[in-house]
């Protein structure tokens, strides 16, 4: 232990501690456990987007060999209609409760039989008909059901007189930015194995945060949390998509009781694309006014995003406008647009990520329009405190991170001026985006008992998605308690630990480690009694300041370097560095895989994500991973990730989450460079070949095709 | 038992032998997992279009999800629970944990078989779409590049591409060395 009382655990570059598991195929997810007596369960989806299912004919699959049988609306037990989630609450939970479809994709019926090929065969000969209605599922942000987003998050921001300051301003840029929607697709399809004992339910799920879903089974089914046991011990990724009660644990749970056996409901990836929420489209304008001295005078960001009626939900893009840079008006707004659609997910660095993608890229509209280097602009309107409520920033290292990445990636030596380096065919362009993303802790508890044989068992209902929260909660609690990290037991990814937020809004790690430090705190006090075991329990729930007289954010600075080929449209990223500020890091070597990780699904999404509608029908049509692309190896560059030296003052220990941060940003930097390379703005996501083509100037092409 | 639906088959998975009646439509995947309890081997897509599904048939890399098991009749199978003979990790798994290669690991199994097999692709002198002098008698050099092309089978949604290269590339020139 040093001087300031901080031992060695925190701030190690440690390798996972359930690293061997998972080289050796030996790590538990939910779909390796096996289950005595288990009944599978293959759920049927709707195929329009609009309407009532007329009739489901399960004649000939009744008949099929193994089939136990079919659950659909005519069948199923009733489900709280009233249950809640964080946005409140969600109709979309009560699964096969009528004959409503509300968009296409959703669960209407789960085929039960003994093996998985035979639930299959069998859900393939069920015959459901419908009456369809028209649909709505077009998305854009003059839609006439466009009304303003929840303001749960906070209220907008409206200061200073906006139009005033827009008029005397240099350049003005007005312009309006498209993502579409994404899907998280974590490498786990969702499923959930269910059983129930003596009134109990319990279940294995994939998912981010079992306490949370506890709660909202428990709702569902009409029975006390404390009769809900949930657990995940490894998870193949979730990046928003697991925070929610899926349909796997849901239809799971129902087929388990009407069947009276363990059922496991394991979603296919198709039906994960269409049964389980993504990111939705959003369109944004953005309206920047500045002056010559390059001094923002105006920002005003309106983003919509779509919705579902069945649910409420908040894509909070505005968040950049209203923290990264200093004007004297700044004007946010939000607007939902319900459709007939799949209800929408939060997706890793929610409403930030599409956001900074607009916001960024508009802010460098206005350095190309002003002709000052866009590291400068951002450079020059650095505000002293928040620009909207006043308040002084905790801590807010964007400086040094804006300046140490410009340092490193020799940013000094760029021409600003666009269409200017080639290689060969290749145009060469390079671009910076800065993000910031909202922190904090949500409340948690954790358990902590000194054992007899000298151990500590530390319980806290944590999970670890990919995170590295197991890894990093032995070292913070080895810290807090002053020994080393062999003498630590942890439990974690289960609904019997205590209330837990789970793994999501870059708090799950942070809000566990507050926990574990205050309960290892009060352990040590109870220690020079020699009685063993001793054992302490702390929630953090009164421990929160939830008015906390500073704001709290983590920050980055992106640069990206990229090629583009005229003739193909073809954009590869070269060089990808995030310089973050996220408080004081527990594990460097998982953090920055964390962060280079969020970097490269900015990347994924800046080039190549886009789930596709088709308009007639409104249903998806890129449901898989060849119509649907995710970076893969050849993608991606040696992307590198750092971290300056913070301190959140906030928290007790200092940190900081860093689970979305490291996307944001990303999209708008390599936008940016991809300007830089071609002259051609591309104000829509992705940038994928045909945009680039599409849009790329004559002159281009000729070249190009010639040179061929 | 051999019918119009189920199939004697004989597999040699890992160095043990099984005899297995299986329903035809049963993947080689689903027969590891399901049959044999090998369930290290995951599955992410089941349409051959991820790559965590990858086993070595017969030394070559497959993705099993697109094998059926009754074409797997008689053949030699490793999986990721056959590298680590004896309990002691091979180079490559050891380098992915010091690497950090993963996070959430639930394509790690994959990645792992994938590599290997890559290597002995790469030592056997295969050319992939990005090495410039295919001539048959120079072996490419592994360079990142390479890797990368060679690796795309194999997706990592949390993106833990650049330590998984740098895993390989360490692991093959220890190989490389120590050969
Ligand atoms: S599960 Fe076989 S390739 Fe995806
Ligand atoms: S480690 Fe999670 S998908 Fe690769």
């Amino acid at each position: 232990m040093n001087a300031n009382g901080i031992t060695a655990a925190v701030g190690e570059p440690r390798p996972r501690v359930e690293g061997r598991l998972k080289v050796t195929g030996s790590a538990a997810y939910v779909a390796d456990v096996p289950m005595p007596d288990l009944a599978h369960g293959w759920m049927v989806t709707a195929t329009v987007s609009r309407g009532r299912i007329r009739d489901i004919d399960a004649t000939d699959a009744l008949a099929m060999p193994g089939v136990l049988g079919v659950l659909d609306h005519r069948n199923a037990r009733r489900l709280n209609p009233d249950a809640a989630h964080h946005f409140g609450p969600d109709r979309g939970l009560p699964m096969l409760q009528d004959d409503a479809v509300p968009y296409a994709g959703r669960p209407i019926a789960l085929v039960v039989a003994r093996t998985p090929e035979q639930a299959r065969a069998a859900a393939s000969a069920l015959r459901v008909t419908y009456d369809a209605e028209p649909h709505d599922t077009e998305f854009s942000m003059n839609h006439p059901a466009a009304r303003p987003a929840s303001t749960l998050f906070g209220p907008e921001a409206d200061t200073g007189d906006l139009e005033a300051e827009l008029a005397v301003s240099t350049v003005v840029v007005d312009e309006v930015y498209r993502t579409p929607e994404e899907n998280h697709s974590a490498m786990e399809p969702h499923v959930a194995t269910a059983w129930w004992e003596d009134g109990h339910l319990y279940a294995l799920d994939s998912n981010q945060g079992p306490f949370s879903i506890s709660q909202v089974m428990a709702m569902l089914f009409f029975i006390d949390r404390d009769r809900v046991h949930i657990r995940a011990e490894h998870v193949g990724g979730g990046f928003g998509a697991k925070t929610i009660c899926g349909a796997q644990i849901i239809l799971a749970a129902m087929a388990a009781e009407h069947f009276r056996r363990p059922v496991r409901v394991a979603l296919t990836r198709r039906q994960v694309f269409l049964a389980i929420g993504s990111r939705p489209p959003t369109e944004q304008r953005v309206r920047i006014g500045a002056g010559a001295d390059g001094r923002l005078r105006a920002v005003h960001h309106h983003a919509a995003f779509a919705l579902s009626p069945l649910a409420e939900y908040i894509e909070w893009c505005t968040e950049q406008a209203r923290t990264l840079y200093a004007a004297p008006a700044i004007r946010t707004e939000l607007s939902a647009v319900p459709l007939d659609r799949l209800p929408p997910c939060t997706m890793r660095g929610p409403g930030a990520t599409p956001g900074s993608f607009a916001f960024e890229s508009a802010v460098d509209e206005v350095a190309e329009r002003l002709r000052i280097d866009p590291l400068r602009l951002r450079l020059l309107n650095q505000p002293a405190a928040s620009p909207v409520s006043g308040r002084p920033w905790s801590t807010r290292r964007l400086i040094t991170c804006l300046e140490e990445g410009a340092r490193r990636f020799g940013w000094a030596q760029r021409d600003p001026r666009p269409r200017l380096r080639r290689e060969g065919n290749l145009l060469v362009g390079t671009g910076v985006a800065a993000a910031a993303f909202v922190a904090g802790v949500f409340p948690a508890s954790a358990t902590i008992a000194a054992e007899t044989d000298g151990t500590f068992s530390v319980r806290v209902g944590a999970s670890d998605i990919g995170t590295g929260a197991r890894t990093a909660l032995i070292a913070v609690a080895a810290d807090a308690l002053g020994v080393s990290t062999e003498r630590i037991r942890l439990h974690i990814g289960d609904s019997d630990l205590g209330p837990n937020p789970g793994a999501g809004g870059s708090r799950g790690t942070t809000s566990c480690a507050f926990a574990v430090t205050e309960a290892a705190k009060a352990l040590r006090e109870k220690l020079d009694d020699p009685a063993r075991p001793v054992t302490v329990t702390v929630d953090t729930t009164p421990l929160i300041n939830w008015r906390p007289a500073e704001e709290r954010n983590t920050y980055s600075a992106v640069f990206a370097e990229v090629t583009v080929d005229p003739a193909t449209g073809e954009v590869r990223v070269r060089r990808l560095l995030g310089m973050f500020a996220v408080g004081r890091v527990i594990n460097p070597l998982l953090a920055r895989s964390q962060l280079i990780g969020g970097m490269i699904g900015g990347l994924s999404m800046a080039l190549h994500e886009e789930s596709v509608r088709d308009p007639i029908t409104g249903r998806l049509v890129t449901a898989d991973f060849a119509g649907y692309h995710i970076s893969a190896h050849a993608d991606v560059p040696n992307v590198e990730a750092d971290f300056v030296a913070d301190y959140e003052p906030q928290d007790p220990s200092g940190f900081n989450g860093l689970g979305e941060i490291g996307n944001a940003g990303v999209a708008a930097a390599i936008a940016n460079a991809v300007w830089h390379a071609t002259g051609t703005r591309h104000r829509t996501l992705p940038i994928s070949l045909g945009r680039v083509v599409e849009t790329a100037a004559p002159r281009d092409r000729q070249e190009a095709i010639s040179a061929v | 038992m051999t019918d119009d639906t189920r199939s004697d088959i004989s597999l040699r998975v890992n160095d043990a032998t099984y005899q297995l009646a299986v329903d035809n439509r049963r993947t080689l995947l689903d027969a590891l997992r399901d049959d044999l309890s090998l369930t290290g081997t995951k599955k992410g897509c089941d349409h051959g279009q991820c790559g965590a599904c990858t086993v070595l048939l017969d030394g070559d890399r497959v993705v099993s999800c697109l094998t059926l098991a009754v074409v797997a009749d008689g053949a030699d199978v490793t999986t990721i629970e056959g590298l680590a003979g004896g309990g002691e990790l091979r180079p490559i798994q050891e380098a992915f944990i010091r690497l950090d290669g993963f996070q959430c690991g639930f394509c790690t199994p994959g990645q792992i078989c994938s590599a290997v097999g890559m290597l002995a692709e790469h030592a056997a002198g295969w050319p992939s779409a990005v090495t410039r002098d295919d001539s048959p008698e120079r072996t490419p050099e592994l360079s990142e590049e390479e890797v990368r092309e060679r690796m795309s089978g194999n997706l990592c949604r949390c993106g833990a591409y650049p330590s998984i290269v740098r895993a390989i590339l360490e692991t093959s020139v220890r190989e490389a060395v120590s050969k």
